[in-house]
C-alpha cells in the first residue's frame, strides 16, 4: 500500500482516529502528516535502512482497528509469558490498549507516580503529557515516528518524580492479537524526574497467527541523577514485523541500561537515538539476536554524546541460523566538547551456515580530541578447535554447539543488571537453541 | 589388548602422513612414541581421537575388541580414550564445572549410569584437583581461559582423573613445562596408571621420560614406526640425537 493510501485513510478517517485519544497525540498528527509526505516511508535507498525494507512491510492492505473494536484479548494468555515470576508489577498492551493486572492496580505506587494508559494521562497529567509527547521522536529523521505518530491512539506513560524509587521492575506485556492481519501502532512515554528509579521490562508476544506489523515509538526522559533499566524482549512469531524507535534523553549524572533480545521474530528493526544532554551520564547498550528460517533483526544504535564526561558501552550478540539475516550499524557521535567521552562498542556475530547473512557496521564520528573511543565488529563461526576439545572429553557435538552458542550470548546476559532476568534470560536462550521456546509452540505461522 | 593397530594410513587435506602404522599397546603398559618433528606424531593422535580433519585412507584400529575408527569423537571418548592436548583450547564463558559436569554425565548416559548426584560430583572434583594441585578458584573459570601454560597442562591431566580412561595419549604433555609443573603433570599421570590402564606417551624429547617411565620406546620417522625398543632407547636418543636410527632404518630398507 503505497504512502498516500496511508495519508487518505488518516484523513477520512481523521474524526475516528482523534476520538477518545489524548489532545497532546491529536495535536500533532498534522506535522506528522506533512512529514510523511515529505519523507515517506525508510526504505532500502537510505543509508540507515540499506538492510531493511521498512516501506516494504508498510504495502499490505493492514487493517487498522481504528474504531477500536474490543478484540478480547485474553489477558490471562499474558501469563504464559516467558519471564514470569519476576515478582514486577504487571501491566498490559493488548495491540495498544492499556490494562493493569489486578495486583498492580492494587499495589500502592508512592506518592505522584503515574502508570497507566496516554488516555488516562491526558486527564490526570496532561501538563506532563504536553510537555514531553513528541518532544523527542524525531518525525523528520528516516524512520516511523510519523507514521506512528499519525496512527496512535493509545499507549502508555510512566510518571516517576524527584526522587522516587520505583524498587520493583514494571513488567509490560505486549500481546498482539487479532482475527485478522493487523497494523499496530504503539507509544509508550516515559518521563523521570531527578534522582527517579526506574526498570521496565517489556515483552512482546503475538497470540494470534496472523500477520502483525508493529510500530513501537518509545520516549524517555531521564532526568538529572536519574537510573533507568529497559529491558525490550521480543518473542514472536515468522509472520510478524516490528519497527521499533526508542528515544532516550539522558540528564546529567544518570545512569541507563538498554538492552534488547529478539529471541524470536519474523521481521525485526530497532532503533535507539541516545543523546546525552548533561555530563556524567553512563549507558549501557546492548543486545541479542537467536534468529534462524528467514528471520530477520536489524539494530540500529545511535549514541550522542553531546556531552562532557559521559560514557556509553554496547555490546551485541548475534547467532544466525538456517538463511536468516541480521544487521547492526552502531554510530556514535561525539561533538565538538565532548571531552572525556569514553565509549566502546562490539557487535560480534555467528553464522552458523552458509546460507546466513550479517551486515555489521560500526560509526564513528569524533569531534572532540581528549576522549577514548574504541569499536570492534566480527562475523564468524563456532570455534572448530573448542568443539573438537569439546568432543574429545565426551561431550556430545550437538550438546558442544549448543554450550558454546549458550557461551556466546552469555557475555551479553552477564551485562544484564536485573538478576533474576538474567537467570530467566539464560533459560530462554538455551531453550531457543534447542528449539524448544513454548511461545512458538502450535503456532501455525512458525512451522 | 588395549590398542591394537594395523597398518594404518592417514592424513590431511589429501597428503599421506602416516603410511602404516603398526603398534600393540596392552593393558597397564606405557609407551613412549618418540620422533623427529613432523615425523607424524601428531597426526597419529590426532587420528586416533578422531579428529575430523584427518582422513583415514587405510588400516584397521582396535581399541578393547570395538572397531575404533567406527566410532564418533564423542564415542571414543565415552569407551575410554583420552588424549592431552598439546595446546588446550580455550573456551570462553564455558565454566570448568559446567564443562566436566556435562562431560562426565554424557559419559554416563552414553554408558547407561544414572548421573553423578551434584554431591558426588563436587567430591570427585576436590579429590582430583588435590591430584594435580590445582586450585578450586579455576573451577568457575571459563575452560582455560586466562590459565598459564602449566595451569592449562595441569588441567588436562586434572580432566584426565575426572574421566578415568582406560587409555590416555599425552600429546607433547611436556612442551612449554618448567621443572615444577613437569614434575606435578608427571606424578598425576603415574598415579592414575593401573594394571588396567595403559598410556601413549607422545614426546619429541626424553625429559618427560625421566618422570613417566616407559615399559616400551617406539621411533616414528615419515609416518612410520622404524623402530621399537626398551626404555634404554629414550636415553640413547637423548644422547645420540635422532640420525642413527634414521640411517639404520635406510640402510634396512635398501
Amino acid at each position: 500500500m503505497p504512502v498516500q493510501n496511508y495519508i487518505d485513510i488518516f484523513s477520512q478517517n481523521r474524526a475516528l482516529i482523534d476520538k477518545g485519544s489524548a489532545g497532546a497525540m491529536n495535536a500533532l498528527r498534522d506535522k506528522a502528516m506533512k512529514s510523511l509526505v515529505r519523507n515517506g516511508l525508510p526504505h532500502k535507498g537510505l543509508e540507515e535502512y540499506l538492510h531493511t525494507d521498512v516501506a516494504r512491510w508498510f504495502e499490505p492492505d493492514w487493517g487498522m482497528n481504528l474504531s477500536r473494536i474490543d478484540m478480547h484479548v485474553d489477558k490471562a494468555q499474558a501469563f504464559k509469558c516467558n519471564v514470569p515470576n519476576l515478582s514486577t508489577l504487571f501491566y498490559f498492551l493488548a495491540n495498544d490498549e492499556f490494562a493493569a493486572s489486578d495486583t498492580a492496580a492494587k499495589a500502592s505506587l508512592p506518592d505522584g507516580v503515574f502508570i497507566g494508559s496516554l488516555r488516562e494521562a491526558a486527564n490526570r497529567h496532561s501538563e506532563i503529557l504536553e510537555g514531553y509527547y513528541g518532544r523527542l521522536a524525531d518525525m523528520d529523521r528516516p524512520g516511523i515516528a510519523a507514521i506512528n505518530t499519525m496512527f496512535a491512539q493509545d499507549g502508555m506513560m510512566i510518571y516517576v518524580p524527584d526522587g522516587v524509587i520505583i524498587e520493583k521492575p514494571l513488567q509490560l506485556v505486549t500481546l498482539l492479537h487479532s482475527p485478522v492481519d493487523l497494523m499496530v501502532n504503539r507509544r509508550i512515554l516515559v518521563v523521570l524526574g531527578r534522582g527517579a528509579q526506574l526498570k521496565l521490562l517489556l515483552c512482546d508476544h503475538a497470540l494470534t497467527g496472523n500477520a502483525f506489523l508493529t510500530t513501537q515509538v518509545v520516549e524517555v526522559f531521564a532526568g538529572d541523577g536519574s537510573g533507568f533499566e529497559l529491558y525490550d524482549l521480543e518473542e514472536t512469531h515468522n509472520a510478524n514485523m516490528r519497527v521499533s524507535e526508542l528515544y532516550l534523553s539522558h540528564g546529567a549524572d544518570s545512569k541507563a541500561e538498554i538492552d534488547y533480545v529478539t529471541l524470536h521474530n519474523g521481521q525485526t528493526r530497532n532503533s535507539v537515538f541516545s543523546t546525552f544532554a548533561g555530563r556524567g551520564s553512563s549507558l549501557s547498550l546492548n543486545g541479542i539476536a537467536t534468529i534462524d528460517k528467514e528471520q530477520h533483526v536489524d539494530n540500529m544504535t545511535f549514541v550522542d554524546h553531546r556531552a562532557q564526561d559521559c560514557t556509553s558501552s554496547e555490546l551485541f550478540k548475534y547467532v544466525l541460523n538456517d538463511s536468516s539475516t541480521g544487521a547492526f550499524a552502531g554510530k556514535v557521535l561525539v561533538r565538538h566538547g565532548a571531552q572525556h567521552t569514553v565509549s566502546e562498542q562490539t557487535n560480534r556475530n555467528i553464522c552458523l551456515t552458509r546460507e546466513s547473512r550479517m551486515f555489521t557496521q560500526p560509526q564513528l564520528e569524533i569531534y572532540a580530541d581528549d576522549v577514548k573511543c574504541s569499536h570492534g565488529a566480527t562475523v564468524g563461526q563456532l570455534d572448530e578447535k573448542a568443539m573438537f576439545y569439546m568432543r574429545q572429553r565426551g561431550i556430545p557435538q550437538a550438546e558442544a554447539r549448543m554450550m558454546l552458542m549458550q557461551a556466546f550470548v552469555g557475555e551479553v546476559i552477564g551485562r544484564v543488571a536485573l538478576e533474576p532476568l538474567r537467570d530467566r534470560l539464560n533459560r530462554l536462550v538455551e531453550k531457543r537453541f534447542r528449539g524448544e521456546l513454548s511461545q512458538c509452540e502450535g503456532c501455525r505461522a512458525c512451522r | 589388548m588395549m590398542l591394537k593397530i594395523e597398518n594404518l594410513h592417514a592424513g590431511i587435506d589429501g597428503k599421506e602422513i602416516l603410511k602404516g602404522i603398526n603398534l600393540e599397546v596392552n593393558a597397564g603398559e606405557v609407551h613412549a612414541i618418540m620422533g623427529p618433528n613432523g615425523s607424524g606424531k601428531s597426526t597419529m593422535s590426532n587420528v586416533l581421537v578422531g579428529h575430523p580433519a584427518y582422513q583415514v585412507t587405510g588400516g584397521k584400529v582396535t581399541f578393547k575388541d570395538k572397531d575404533l575408527l567406527a566410532m564418533s569423537a564423542e564415542e571414543r571418548s565415552h569407551q575410554g580414550l583420552f588424549m592431552s592436548f598439546q595446546y588446550p583450547v580455550e573456551i570462553p564463558g564455558v565454566s570448568m564445572t559446567n564443562f566436566m559436569r556435562t562431560a562426565i554425565n554424557e559419559k554416563r548416559k552414553a554408558l547407561g549410569q544414572q548421573p553423578l548426584a551434584p554431591t558426588e560430583f563436587l567430591k570427585l572434583i576436590k579429590e582430583k584437583r588435590d591430584l594435580v594441585k590445582l586450585d578450586a578458584k579455576f573451577m568457575n573459570r571459563s575452560v582455560n581461559e586466562g590459565f598459564s601454560g602449566g595451569e592449562k597442562k595441569r588441567n588436562e591431566i586434572f580432566q584426565m582423573a575426572m574421566l578415568e580412561p582406560s587409555l590416555s595419549i599425552l600429546d607433547e604433555t611436556d612442551s612449554g613445562l618448567d621443572i615444577d609443573a613437569l614434575r606435578i603433570v608427571a606424578d598425576g599421570v603415574n598415579r592414575l596408571k593401573s594394571p588396567e590402564t595403559s598410556v601413549i606417551v607422545i614426546t619429541h624429547y626424553q625429559r618427560l621420560l625421566d618422570y613417566i617411565k616407559p615399559d616400551i620406546v617406539h621411533v616414528l620417522y615419515q609416518g612410520r614406526i622404524i623402530k621399537t625398543a626398551g626404555p634404554e632407547l629414550a636415553l640413547e636418543l637423548e644422547e645420540r640425537g635422532y640420525d642413527w636410527v634414521i640411517k639404520e632404518y635406510e640402510d634396512s630398507v635398501k
